[in-house]
């Protein structure tokens, strides 16, 4: 593969800098919409009575009980996928690779087929074993590529998440094929969504905060191995360490997004495309550009369902799918990809 | 001027007359035991099913010499049709695999990032769906011939789709992935949200074609699709050869006189044209097409995907699959299930017992 | 001089980004010649474009009086050949298998290898002295070793005209000069043409018959080694202050370095 750079020479720099802080304008037009825009018409100046004079009107309750909360759980969901999507194109150095390929997605499903099939569970149980799910099925994938001789490399890191990525669709097909209760939660979860009410956001955003503050720690070693693995010796990177960390911080990233709003799997994948597309190589500008994009993305996305689908809305997975699909196609054309 | 004593071969290779074909050992070792190990599993899977047919009686039918007339017909009738849309679906997706990880260059390559699995689950679903309408769904006639042609149809429309976005005066292996998974990323996210229209009953037929399922196989429908499915496999091998040498860069390719464009558009076609004909057949069973071909280049420690090693190895997952879950187990599950539990194991154990080998 | 391989007004661009402009090269049939120029001046690239590895993006290369974009790539193969810098070739292949895809320009889809591609791929192999390492994987070798290997493939593709990128990448002096000699039998006994890229300009100017100096896209000199290699040029082209030495067997230049120039900054 391709070497990437390292050092950012002060021009470049400034550039880069430029790009975050158009992204960071972007995701504040992106929550000023998402708040504001839906069934009432709103003003960003109701917003802010709402927030600091509330008066329990029907107006302040939707905006303070429905918007505000689902454009948190916007920003946190997309930071997660965008920064666990980075870490797992540059941990598998594979540009296809997106945070389901550990497992993640399919644990979760499994958990919650399992769950709804054995009993009836709320929506903040469901949370709890999504994200339990999700983790078992991330540990299994790190398991196997470690007990293989040389450890978790990229290739091993692919073939093992694939495999266990597989089992668990074969187990979850198993289970909503004997059991309609548990095709009819699979099928309505499946499509991920932020009108999710688990509450467990309440409790959750800690884990998001530390999983992207670890997502950035782990930015120089990608940078290291993205100079090939004796390189990165050389510069005295720790590989092992480097995974390790690499694949707990995708799975607490992915785990928490899909426990606030189930598998919006393809955010993970074109973001860091995005991020790279307008930062270039270095992951320690990737993670923040990824953060950015995927909350913004995915706060444009939902919004727009919203506004289409009147009265109703259109999942913002599906959103994600008829809007982003084409414009990653058009990032796809361009003649210069950066590597990773 | 050398004197040729006992020299020894500098590579394995066949000659007859001007003809010469390279070989590598362990490439046919590999393959001649998949090959008995297939046959077997055949003759094991024939001779389950509603009453047990002994499985000597199988094998010396299959070989042209039935014991009697009633086992003859059991055999070729009835149960034959089923085997062998294992066995060509299985060989058609794998070959789509190896062919679709070579030209990507990248071992997470399949026909179902070429969009090709989620246009065809699309068309089969979309139909399903919008067409079924109400609790009944589809009635039998429109079901059995509607949904694999959708199905038929869906896969080769994304897979022209997804060639003719992802050329730009060049076939890069890099970017028809990226197009192909946007396309399959649409087509997949469009399924999904489509499984919740509708009802419970319509979501369940829809999901137990989308797993993979050979029932309802009959000569008529097999037939023609089988000979069809192993033309082509046949003809992929052909490209075995010109396609390796893509692998070895574009600039090098190139200097030896590779139309590499050339052979990645046909490479790409032949993929696409397997993996539709293999999901009309039994539905997109997952992982054989991503899996098979890894395992076959595990077993043979080549270079690239084996391809007929792949297409063994693919045929075998899908027949021992059927013979699991449609035949072993309890309550009878789509073949699709039973891929990934047969495949994964073994895949898993290949893995750990690989030799240091870098990406 | 003769030229089977000519450009004419060829511009060579990566995304917009023009690195040869307009130029017009001859590559003198029977010459060992050397292009040497410093980095990023275009020699890889021009390279790329003659081998018909990079499209023109204005202008024409043409071969035996014909352009190379009507030439079937194939035919091209069998009477040019290319070396780029850094070739990659996909795990698990051993080294007789990678010198054996040389003959590929020459076979059929069944005449994957005859006793003739077998009697030329030996040969070649001995030459560069990778026979005894025929069964060995190819990533499993020492970098001289493996661009021996890439060599001994060029070699086997039996060309009239061979193109080299910075063959000598990875060696060290005794395989360096092993190679360059190598080269020069080649042309010396079998009568090819040799265009390649060198770095060292003294091994550049002791090998060729005929050197090309580049500069930002453009040939700022080219003729007989002891014409190009001035202190004159070393100072403009590569801002380097040298004394040129004689070498005694042939009297080829020989650079020896004795500082930076004053001209201009360093970028």
């Amino acid at each position: 593969m391709p070497s990437t750079t390292v050092v950012t020479p002060p021009r470049r720099r400034c550039g880069r800098l430029a790009v975050l802080g158009w992204a960071t304008a972007a995701l504040v037009v992106a929550v000023v919409a998402s708040v504001c825009i839906g069934g009432m018409a709103t003003t960003p100046l109701d917003v802010l009575s709402a927030l600091f004079t509330p008066t329990g009107s029907e107006k302040d309750l939707a905006i303070t009980g429905l918007r505000i909360p689902r454009t948190a759980l916007g920003i946190v969901v997309g930071a997660c996928l965008g920064l666990a999507g980075t870490l797992v194109q540059g941990h598998t150095r594979n540009p296809i690779a997106d945070p389901g390929l550990l497992g993640i997605f399919q644990g979760a499903a499994l958990a919650i087929v399992l769950v709804a099939a054995v009993g009836n569970p709320s929506g903040p149980v469901q949370a709890v074993f999504a994200f339990g799910g999700a983790l078992a099925a991330s540990a299994l994938v790190f398991a196997i590529a470690a007990s293989v001789r040389g450890g978790a490399t990229p290739i091993t890191l692919v073939l093992a998440g694939v495999a266990v990525s597989a089992l668990c669709g074969a187990l979850v097909a198993t289970v909503v094929l004997l059991n309609m209760d548990a095709l009819d939660a699979l099928r309505f979860w499946q499509v991920g969504s932020l009108a999710t009410r688990n509450g467990a956001i309440a409790y959750m955003w800690p884990f998001a905060v530390i999983g992207a503050l670890l997502a950035i720690a782990n930015a120089p070693a990608l940078n290291a191995l993205a100079l090939g693995t004796q390189s990165a010796a050389s510069l005295g990177v720790s590989l092992r360490r480097a995974r390790i960390l690499g694949i707990a911080t995708i799975t607490l990233l992915a785990g928490t997004a899909v426990m606030l709003a189930g598998p919006i799997a393809f955010a993970g994948l074109i973001v860091p495309h995005i991020a790279r597309a307008v930062v270039g190589g270095d992951y320690r500008w990737q993670m923040p550009a990824s953060a950015l994009i995927g909350s913004t993305v995915l706060l444009l996305a939902d919004t727009l369902g919203r506004v289409i689908a009147r009265p109703g809305e259109l999942s913002v997975a599906v959103v994600l799918a008829v809007a982003g699909a084409p414009f990653f196609i058009a990032l796809a054309r361009r003649r210069r990809t950066v590597a990773l | 001027m050398s004197v040729r004593t006992e020299e020894r071969p500098l590579l394995p290779v066949f000659r007859f007359g001007r003809v010469s074909v390279l070989w590598r050992l362990r490439n046919v070792v590999v393959v001649g035991l998949l090959l008995a190990v297939a046959v077997l599993a055949c003759a094991v899977h024939l001779s389950l099913g509603g009453t047990s047919i002994d499985l000597l009686a199988v094998l010396r039918t299959m070989f042209g010499d039935a014991p009697d007339f009633k086992t003859e017909l059991a055999v070729t009738e009835f149960r034959m049709p089923r085997t062998t849309a294992a066995v060509v679906s299985g060989a058609a997706l794998a070959m789509a695999g190896a062919l679709t990880q070579t030209i990507a260059r990248n071992p997470l390559a399949s026909p179902d990032v070429l969009g090709v699995t989620a246009g065809a689950s699309l068309g089969a679903v979309g139909v399903l769906v919008l067409a079924g309408g109400g609790a009944g769904g589809l009635s039998g006639a429109a079901a059995l011939l509607g949904m694999p042609a959708a199905a038929f149809i869906g896969g080769l429309v994304a897979g022209i789709a997804v060639f003719l976005l992802a050329y730009r005066a060049s076939v890069d292996g890099y970017r028809i992935v990226l197009v192909g998974l946007g396309v399959s990323w649409l087509a997949t996210s469009l399924v999904t949200w489509m499984l919740t229209l509708g009802d419970v009953t319509n979501a369940a037929q829809a999901l137990t074609w989308m797993t993979g399922s050979l029932n309802a196989e009959e000569w008529a429908l097999v037939g023609p699709l089988a000979v069809a499915a192993i033309a082509l496999t046949v003809a992929a091998g052909l490209l075995s050869r010109p396609l390796s040498l893509t692998a070895f860069g574009d600039a090098t390719a190139v200097g030896l006189g590779a139309s590499i464009t050339r052979i990645r558009v046909v490479a790409l076609l032949a993929a696409t044209l397997l993996a539709s004909l293999a999901t009309v057949i039994a539905g997109p069973l997952g992982f054989v097409a991503l899996a098979a071909p890894q395992i076959a280049r595990l077993l043979v420690r080549s270079p690239t995907p084996p391809f007929a090693a792949s297409a063994l190895v693919g045929a075998l997952i899908v027949v021992l699959a059927d013979l699991l879950t449609a035949r072993l187990f309890p309550i009878p599950l789509p073949a699709g299930i039973g891929t990934a539990i047969i495949g994964v194991p073994y895949l898993v154990w290949l893995l750990v017992r690989m030799q240091r080998r870098t990406a | 001089m003769t030229a089977r391989l000519q450009a004419r007004g060829l511009t060579l661009s990566y995304d917009g980004r023009v690195v040869v402009e307009g130029l017009d090269f001859d590559v003198a049939d029977g010459e060992v010649t050397a292009i040497i120029g410093p980095n990023g001046c275009g020699k890889s690239t021009l390279l790329k474009g003659l081998g018909r590895v990079m499209a023109p993006t204005a202008g024409t290369v043409t071969l035996d009086g014909a352009p190379l974009s009507r030439i079937p790539t194939r035919r091209i193969a069998s009477r040019l050949s290319l070396l780029p810098q850094s070739p990659e070739a996909p795990a698990g292949l051993t080294v007789a298998e990678l010198v054996a895809r040389g003959r590929h320009p020459h076979q059929r889809w069944f005449e994957q290898f005859g006793r003739g591609d077998e009697g030329i791929v030996r040969e070649a192999m001995i030459a560069t002295g990778v026979a005894d390492l025929a069964d060995m994987p190819v990533e499993e070798l020492s970098g001289g070793q493996r661009q021996r290997t890439w060599l001994s493939m060029t070699l086997a593709q039996q060309t009239d005209i061979v193109l080299l990128d910075e063959p000598t990448t990875y060696l060290d002096l005794a395989h360096q000069v092993e190679v360059l000699e190598l080269i020069r039998d080649l042309h010396l006994l079998h009568g090819r043409t040799v265009l390649m890229v060198l770095h060292d300009i003294s091994l550049a100017a002791r090998y060729s018959t005929r050197m090309v100096a580049m500069n930002s896209g453009r040939v700022v000199a080219s003729g007989a080694p002891e014409e190009v290699v001035t202190e004159g040029l070393l100072a403009d082209v590569f801002e380097l202050r040298a004394a040129i030495l004689r070498e005694p067997a042939l009297g080829r230049p020989h650079v020896m370095p004795l500082g930076l120039s004053a001209h201009g900054p360093d970028d």
